[in-house]
């Protein structure tokens, strides 16, 4: 090695002396909104959590609390590498509290160990992937607004017990796609149901025709989409032109929000049943919400995701306040599952020991044109779910935390 | 016809000149100093990510081969190290050996394909091949899909150092950089790099002095694909997360925009690009949206105006060698 | 509320690698509607290599451009689908010819990767651009009216609309290829590609057919997503989805070969028509597959000329 390499050796090898640990207090509760800015998902989490977030530390009003409170956001573009590198930078040298939002579950995963890594909270309302609080549960983590078990006996057990007994898979060929298959195919043989076949589809896939054919023939009531955005869409346009609906095949799509509907029309979604656990125009509070929240986002409609935004942020406020600390992330998970939740949005609800928030299911179903009465008014309620029924038992989980 | 890459002004003179001492004493001064400034995990990112780019410039811009398809080096040597250390429990230098040595033989197969072309053929076979090598590790078990194998221990190297220290692991990471940069100059200027340089500047003529130059290219394509690689294994333990991220073709685009900035065919342009390229990610993750935009806005002005990148431009107006 | 799927007729079928026929002969007749999609939107790609040497990465997002024209064409101003399908293409093959005025002219004698590069970012600021402003759930379009329902041939039904692509699809391609290899006008511009000097002196504006010919290849991406308009969704990112699939087309095609681009686009919609039979998961990537082995036994692709 050259003279100028050693010195550099040298200098450098004095550096594994320096101690790393670096846990600060400081007095500002700071709040990242970590959510997907520029691809997929970008329009059911993005600006719009953002948002939600915002008006929530305004309802909240710190300052009556005697808190300072600081909201920033981050892009993690669906990817987990991104996702980890933004939350540790956030955690470890912005000295950001809690991260909330984070609509993909591959990301949300690799934050919720890194979250429990440095004891702080991660407010999941953007995943889907019921793992978070079944075998990768965390002190540090709550699931707030849906998961993957829910959507499935949701959509699958309704869809089943009012005569759609036949099903045929489109999926998404990823692990979330496939699981939320799985998960459906369990409730529907469960409930009397039959599961006539399924194709896999590669992700972002822009032509549909070919395995919306496979589904037509094999004759299935029910065309369950197990995929989720742009996919989703292709699949529903696409079936409408094939004439898969006027052929007497419903599909069910088992994540699906409302701004899929908006991107796709009435005329061509009608009919399409889908679980969410929030919709805009279902209540004054909710209608009052999307009016504030649409000041910033013209002529978009919020779904689920930001409402849960919003709600977990609250209840985690209330928690901090009522500590009057926020450095144990542990402790204020503790507390927000010992107090139990009230919010505008949500109304009353409570959290449980793994982590996993509960509140009523609804099973929507896309209204046809002309029930549509202004822009928005896209769904009609075909039933609730009560939050007993909606989520997985807690036995069932595999949660460690949870004796078994 | 312009070449892609125009040798720097000086670039004929065999022994090493001061300006390149000089720069390499800055860069290390920096890296020293570099942990107490800013945050640790940044700078190891952006030594990862400085490392694929030199090893990706060994080949376009000395042997003039353009690569669509380096990801695959990067990210399944970055599979197979997080595999190895997480699921059999590997010691961190042996893990790091074997994803290497994996993208390694990865690069023999792809290599032997793929150097019997040229140009654009050359750059949409190695595309091909690493879109195949996407699907594959899409399909995999062991890769875990779109969640990735997450959670993968750093350990403790040769069981002495403790690597989940931010500080140890940047020291490690330092060391290894250090270490690809100094063999890939070694590599330039060697009597192999001089062959390299005359098959780039006229193959045929190299050809008919009697060098074997489909050899000669696709050593050259496996060292760099093995270097990648090193990056990649490396880049796994520091982040702890090995991904579909790492194998996408966008992975591949990214290094190209890392080289391109920094200056094709200089010996410290990649690192300038890479580090520029990192932070411009980090600290523009705020503006979500626009990071895309910016990318995309400085892939046209690089190429219209600064077509040697920064160091490039910057070594032609000091007339240095850079 | 679920009624029973009323199904195809029900002849009687043979089955071929246990797949009945009559969902065979339907794939393939999709892979052929998919098929003659990819050879339109090939055709912009292979017109302006083969004729300009300028590898378009850009075209991806031309493409995005055409099918939101279409959307912006009848929400803001209430010009149809019909109008759009000639609107469309002028108004984007005009931002074309600004592209190529204001960037690629400078690039003219470089090696094509800098035209590449360059393209490449141009199609990342345009799609991010968009997305910002329109978000990424995607806009709605309708088929048009006198376009709408379809026919069931018995062995499937076959959409108006998707008889209509395979219709235009032909006829642009091969008027575009008639108007390259068989007018003066395109023999001009072959020539002025290969020898531009001797050309020039002729007195014929080379320039200007270049700057015209990157329109018109533009334009043709333009054209293939007002055509999408109705069946895909309406996204910013509908064209990356798509870029990398068109580019091995034309690759394999052979990148100066017209005629390869469009055979190559029909072949492969039928291969991978019939990869999502029997092997779905892999529809995306038995191009490459395809591309691999094409490029090594025939470096310069099926039809083109040699590098």
């Amino acid at each position: 090695m050259t003279p100028t390499g050693r010195l550099a050796f040298a200098v450098a090898a004095l550096m594994c002396s320096v101690a790393a640990a670096q846990a600060q207090e400081d007095d500002v509760v700071k709040i990242g909104v970590l959510t997907d800015m520029s691809s997929l998902y970008s329009d059911i989490g993005g600006p719009g959590s953002v948002a939600a977030a915002k008006l929530a530390v305004e309802d909240f009003n710190p300052a009556a609390h005697g808190m300072k409170v600081e909201v920033i956001s981050g892009d993690h573009q669906n990817k987990p590498d991104i996702g980890a590198n933004l939350a540790r930078q956030w955690y470890d040298v912005d000295h950001v509290d809690v991260i909330v939002d984070v609509p993909t579950s591959s990301v949300a995963l690799a934050i919720s160990e890194i979250t429990r890594e440095k004891n702080k909270v991660f407010l999941g309302s953007g995943p889907a992937s019921s793992d978070l609080t079944g075998p990768k549960c965390s002190p540090n983590t709550i699931q707030w607004t849906y998961d993957t078990w829910m959507l499935a006996n949701g959509t699958g057990k309704a869809v089943v017990k009012t005569g759609g007994d036949t099903w045929f898979f489109l999926t998404a060929d990823y692990a979330f796609g496939q699981a939320l298959e799985r998960d459906t195919t369990k409730v529907v043989l469960a409930n009397g149901g039959k599961v006539l076949g399924s194709v896999r589809h590669p992700l972002q896939t822009s032509d549909f025709s070919s395995f919306l054919l496979q589904a037509q023939a094999s004759k299935a009531k029910i065309i369950g989409l197990a995929n989720a955005g742009g996919d989703t869409v292709n699949a529903i346009k696409q079936g409408a032109e094939f004439g898969v609906t006027s052929g007497g095949q419903h599909f069910a799509g088992l994540l699906v929000f409302i701004n899929d509907i908006e991107a796709l029309s009435l005329k061509t979604a009608q009919g399409l049943v889908l679980t969410e656990t929030w919709y805009w125009d279902m209540t004054d509070a909710n209608r009052a919400f999307t009016k504030r929240w649409q000041a910033s986002r013209p002529g978009k409609f919020p779904s689920m995701v930001p409402a849960g935004v919003y709600s977990s942020v609250i209840h985690y406020l209330k928690a901090v306040a009522a500590l009057k600390s926020d450095t144990d992330g542990r402790a204020v998970v503790a507390k927000m599952k010992e107090m139990p939740t009230d919010d505008a949005l949500f109304g009353k609800g409570s959290i449980r020991a793994d982590g996993r928030k509960l509140h009523d299911a609804y099973l929507f179903e896309v209204k046809a044109p002309d029930e549509s009465k202004y822009q928005g008014d896209d769904y009609k309620l075909r039933a609730t779910i009560p939050a007993a029924e909606a989520f997985r038992p807690l036995k069932d989980g595999g949660c460690p935390l949870i004796g078994g | 016809m312009e070449r892609v890459i125009e040798p720097p002004v000086l670039a004929r003179q065999r022994e090493t000149s001061w300006s390149l001492t000089a720069a390499f004493v800055v860069m290390v001064a920096i890296f020293a100093i570099g942990p107490f400034v800013v945050y640790p995990v940044f700078l190891m990112k952006a030594l990862c990510f400085a490392l694929f780019a030199c090893a990706f410039n060994l080949l376009i811009g000395y042997v003039g081969l353009i690569s669509f398809g380096h990801a695959m080096f990067f990210g399944w040597a970055s599979y197979v190290t997080a595999y190895a250390a997480k699921s059999w429990g590997w010691p961190p230098e042996l893990a790091i050996i074997v994803g290497t040595a994996a993208a390694a033989v990865l690069g023999v197969v792809a290599g032997s394909l793929a150097i019997r072309r040229q140009g654009i053929y050359f750059a949409m076979i190695t595309l091909a091949l690493a879109q195949m090598l996407y699907f594959f590790a899409l399909q995999a078990k062991f890769t875990g899909g779109e969640d990735g194998i997450q959670g993968v221990p750093r350990g403790h190297l040769f069981g002495v150092f403790d690597l989940s220290n931010e500080m140890t692991m940047y020291l490690f990471i330092l060391v290894v950089f250090l270490a690809g940069f100094l063999l890939i100059y070694r590599i330039i200027n060697s009597p192999f790099g001089e062959v390299l340089k005359a098959i780039r500047e006229n193959e045929q003529r190299a050809i008919s002095l009697g060098y074997k130059t489909e050899r000669y290219k696709l050593v050259a394509f496996v060292l760099s694909a093995t270097l990648a690689g090193l990056a990649g294994s490396l880049n796994s333990l520091v982040f702890q997360l090995a991904s579909l991220t790492d194998v996408h073709w966008s992975m591949s685009g990214d290094v190209v925009l890392m080289t391109l900035l920094g200056g094709l065919g200089t010996v410290f342009g990649p690192v300038v690009g890479a580090f520029l390229v990192i932070a411009m990610e980090n600290y523009l993750a705020p503006f979500g949206q626009w990071v895309l935009v910016i990318q995309g806005a400085i892939f046209v002005v690089c190429v219209l105006l600064f077509r040697r990148g920064i160091v490039g431009e910057l070594a032609q107006v000091l007339r240095v060698q850079l | 509320m679920w009624e029973q799927a009323a199904g195809g007729a029900g002849r009687d079928m043979f089955e071929v690698f246990g797949i009945p026929s009559q969902a065979l002969f339907g794939q393939l007749l999709l892979g052929l509607i998919n098929g003659s999609f990819y050879a339109l939107l090939s055709l912009g790609l292979a017109v302006i290599f083969g004729m300009l040497d300028i590898i378009n990465f850009t075209h991806g997002a031309q493409y995005m451009m055409g099918a939101f024209a279409a959307y912006l064409l009848l929400h803001h101003i209430g010009i149809g689908y019909w109008q759009a399908l000639v609107i469309a293409p002028i108004l984007i093959g005009l931002t074309g010819v600004l592209i190529e005025r204001l960037f690629l002219k400078h690039l003219r004698n470089l090696d094509p990767l800098y035209g590449l590069l360059l393209t490449f970012g141009l199609g990342l600021v345009i799609e991010g651009l968009f997305r910002n402003y329109y978000g990424s759930s995607g806009l709605p379009y309708q088929v048009p009216e006198a376009l709408q329902g379809g026919r069931n041939l018995g062995f499937m039904f076959l959409p108006n609309y998707r008889a209509w692509v395979i219709v235009l699809s032909l006829a642009v391609c091969f008027a575009t290829w008639f108007a390259i290899e068989r007018t003066r006008l395109g023999s001009y511009l072959r020539a002025a590609t290969e020898n531009p000097v001797l050309v020039r002196a002729f007195g014929i504006n080379v320039p200007r057919m270049v700057t015209l010919t990157y329109g018109f290849g533009v334009g043709l991406a333009a054209l293939a997503g007002v055509m999408a308009a109705p069946i895909y969704n309406v996204s910013p990112q509908m064209g990356s989805d798509l870029i990398i699939v068109v580019f091995a087309v034309v690759v394999i095609g052979g990148m100066g070969s017209i005629m390869g681009a469009i055979l190559t686009g029909f072949a492969l919609g039928i291969i991978e028509g019939l990869t999502k039979v029997f092997y779905p998961e892999a529809s995306n990537t038995v191009i490459f597959v395809i591309m691999a082995i094409v490029l090594l036994i025939r470096p310069s692709g099926l039809f083109g000329r040699s590098a």
